[in-house]
């Protein structure tokens, strides 16, 4: 699938306008553009100052833990007969996912560019605890806009949220999941934008957000890079990353985009099926849009109007996606495919008991995705497939689902 | 001249001020929305901005938000907006009606479909919340074919280069934003919105109207001397929720529109 198109150099995008060929951008209403000017230019001189580069490189070998390591999954490929896999283990890092390496980036700008207080979005609370720790670290205050019916749902990160010191605002408008907790998130910052700073949780949203954020995230493919160099003396034949914004996939896929022979799938949530209608994979069954400030895929229904969606896993519960998958996809780099809620289920127990790594729901598409793709290749070959967090938190999800009450 | 232009011209002359009310399409239900746009043309108001419902309408504070689920809740859609605009316009060829909201709706219709439908039904504006000059020079071109204004806002936060950007697209007018916050915030302070408002003027010819934050004839008169109007959106909204719906119909028109009764009375005054 790679090299069958002449690429441009990626490491050029995006463009000054935030633009992806014709994705990303910068749709926001006029009173949000000081900010996010401010933060641009903020970023373009940090991004540059060794000082800030140095602090962000300690904190994550001090405090998230990195470098992750890659582990060879060896009996589960050999179990599944066909490519030798390994595991990008971002579950270890600190908080148990990826999210901390581009809040701990995001917050280090913050106390740079002077703000004291920040907030965030959530779905199922994984980039709200991020957020709430490196927040409690810094000593700023933190706002956390959560859904209703998430606050419900994740009572757990919920209640640790609080003992880290964030508020949690219960958003009530619209679905009262995600995305209304970034409008509510974005209606906050514009109203209190001298001081505050908004800290997405993902590869989306206005310019310069999906770029920093991507940025942030690329030290999983840049590690990932040096150690297959270092354990197979050559690159992995195929990169697996789970797609719900695409923080963690992006963030794996960028240090490999101009290695042409790197085969990479970026596996959306397929629900209960994308025939049905009922998932979250706009890029797989998406129209081209515009949502919180970017161009990008989109799951809307014939009038434009956003529509609901459905994963087993609240991080991949999301409409839309990170505008550079989206031209990604376009041009062919990526392949973007689905995993359903069984499959990812079937995935998560047995890489428990495979290998005794608990994957989060999120992770497990990614994890299922690449048993499949291994099955059609040799033992020759090897894929990295990311795991982005750690299962802890599904426990209780998963537990339901067969029918166990856990209190 | 199109109609806005028109109006301007001609409030000038007079030493009026426009008056402004946004209303959503269909909101609390689509039968009413032609009705009500009449009953505020009786009471005063020179514009009508009609707000295109939108799922995710991240600039509006929680009044508006209501508005637009309110009219989500029927179905209400971008063509039906249109509409709406064309059976007002049987009976009332006077008044600019302006379409404001979100660009995914409009992006899905396609700019020039939206364009040419709108033009037909009698649309003489459209002001796209979320696409700043940057990404509206597409539809600018499209709107200007089909002899639609483009109107954007400006923010307490604009710069003055940004001021001038915004004005070489624009026409019709421009829509001032009064205070760093969304629509219906409470916090207006018409020193900083003097000063807003001299530096745009300083740098663009274009009427300029100013919203978010006005509630009553007595805000309205306030504003009114330091632009060429003044929009009420959360307030109106805010009136007809708490009109008795249990009232008939031309009852409960006319007790919401009398707010823009009594803020016609007080600019005027």
């Amino acid at each position: 699938m790679s090299s069958k198109v002449k690429t441009p150099d990626f490491s050029q995008f995006p463009d000054a306008n935030g633009h992806f060929g014709p994705y990303g951008g910068r749709f926001v209403s006029e009173t949000l553009i000081h900010a996010l000017d401010e933060l641009s230019a903020g970023y373009e001189r940090l991004r540059k100052d060794p000082e800030f580069q140095a602090e962000f490189d300690h904190d994550l070998a001090h405090y998230v833990g990195r470098p992750s390591p890659l582990y060879y999954a060896k009996r589960w490929s050999e179990e599944v007969g066909g490519a030798r896999i390994f595991l990008k283990r971002e579950d270890l890092n600190h908080t148990g996912a990826h999210k901390v390496n581009n809040t701990i980036g995001q917050a280090l700008l913050a106390k740079y560019m002077g703000k004291k207080h920040v907030i965030a979005e959530t779905g199922a609370g994984q980039h709200g605890v991020a957020s709430a720790t490196v927040a409690a670290r810094l000593g700023m205050s933190c706002k956390v806009f959560m859904g209703e019916d998430d606050i419900h749902r994740q009572a757990l990160n919920v209640y640790r949220m609080k003992l880290l010191g964030a508020e949690v605002i219960s958003v009530k408008s619209g679905s009262r999941t995600l995305k209304d907790a970034m409008n509510e998130a974005m209606r906050y910052w514009v109203t209190n934008v001298d001081d505050t700073f908004y800290i997405i949780g993902t590869a989306a949203g206005p310019h310069p957000y999906p770029m920093l954020v991507r940025d942030f995230q690329s030290v999983i493919g840049r590690e990932a890079r040096e150690q297959c160099l270092a354990q197979n003396g050559r690159l992995p034949d195929a990169l697996v990353a789970c797609v719900g914004g695409g923080s963690n996939a992006i963030g794996l896929f960028h240090p490999f985009l101009n290695d042409e022979d790197v085969a990479m799938y970026g596996v959306e949530a397929g629900g209960h099926g994308v025939e049905t209608g009922e998932h979250a994979a706009p890029l797989n069954d998406g129209i081209p849009g515009i949502l919180h400030g970017n161009r990008t895929y989109l799951m809307q229904d014939e009038a434009g109007q956003i529509i609901e969606t459905h994963s087993v896993s609240a991080g991949l519960d999301y409409p839309g996606v990170g505008p550079e998958h989206s031209w990604l996809k376009d041009m062919g780099r990526v392949n973007y495919v689905a995993i359903n809620d069984d499959e990812a289920l079937a995935a998560f127990r047995k890489l428990t008991l495979v290998e005794g790594i608990m994957p989060a729901l999120e992770s497990a598409h990614a994890v299922a995705y690449g048993e499949k793709l291994a099955k059609t290749m040799s033992p020759e070959q090897c894929i990295v497939v990311n795991l982005s967090g750690r299962g802890d938190k599904d426990i209780h999800t998963v537990a339901t689902l067969d029918g166990i009450g856990i209190e | 001249m199109s109609r806005l232009a028109a109006l301007f011209t001609s409030l000038e002359t007079a030493g009026r001020k426009a008056l402004v009310p946004y209303i959503v399409a269909g909101d609390p239900q689509p039968g009413v929305t032609v009705g009500l746009m009449h009953e505020l043309v009786r009471q005063g108001a020179d514009i009508i901005e009609l707000g295109i419902p939108f799922s995710d309408p991240m600039a509006e504070g929680p009044v508006i938000q209501l508005a637009h689920e309110r009219a989500l809740a029927h179905k209400v859609s971008l063509s039906m907006a249109i509409a709406m605009v064309a059976e007002f316009r049987q009976t009332d060829s006077k008044t600019a009606v302006v379409l404001m909201g979100y660009a995914n709706p409009i992006e899905r219709m396609g700019y020039k479909v939206f364009a040419e439908r709108a033009a037909a039904a009698g649309v003489d504006g459209l002001l796209t919340v979320d696409m700043p000059p940057e990404e509206a020079h597409e539809l600018s071109e499209i709107l200007k074919a089909a002899g639609i204004d483009n109107i954007f806002l400006l923010a307490p936060t604009t710069d003055i280069a940004r001021i001038e950007k915004i004005a070489a697209l624009a026409s019709g007018y421009l829509y001032c934003v009064a205070l760093k916050g969304v629509t219906g915030a409470g916090h207006l302070d018409i020193g900083a919105v003097t000063e807003l408002l001299a530096k745009i003027k300083a740098h663009t010819n274009l009427p300029v109207t100013v919203g978010f934050g006005i509630k009553d004839g007595a805000s309205a008169a306030a504003l009114a001397p330091l632009c060429a109007g003044v929009v009420v959106g959360s307030a109106l909204i805010e009136r007809m929720v708490n009109a008795d719906r249990s009232q008939p119909e031309g009852e409960w028109l006319q007790s919401v529109g009398a707010l823009i009764g009594e803020m016609r009375e007080a600019i005027d005054a």
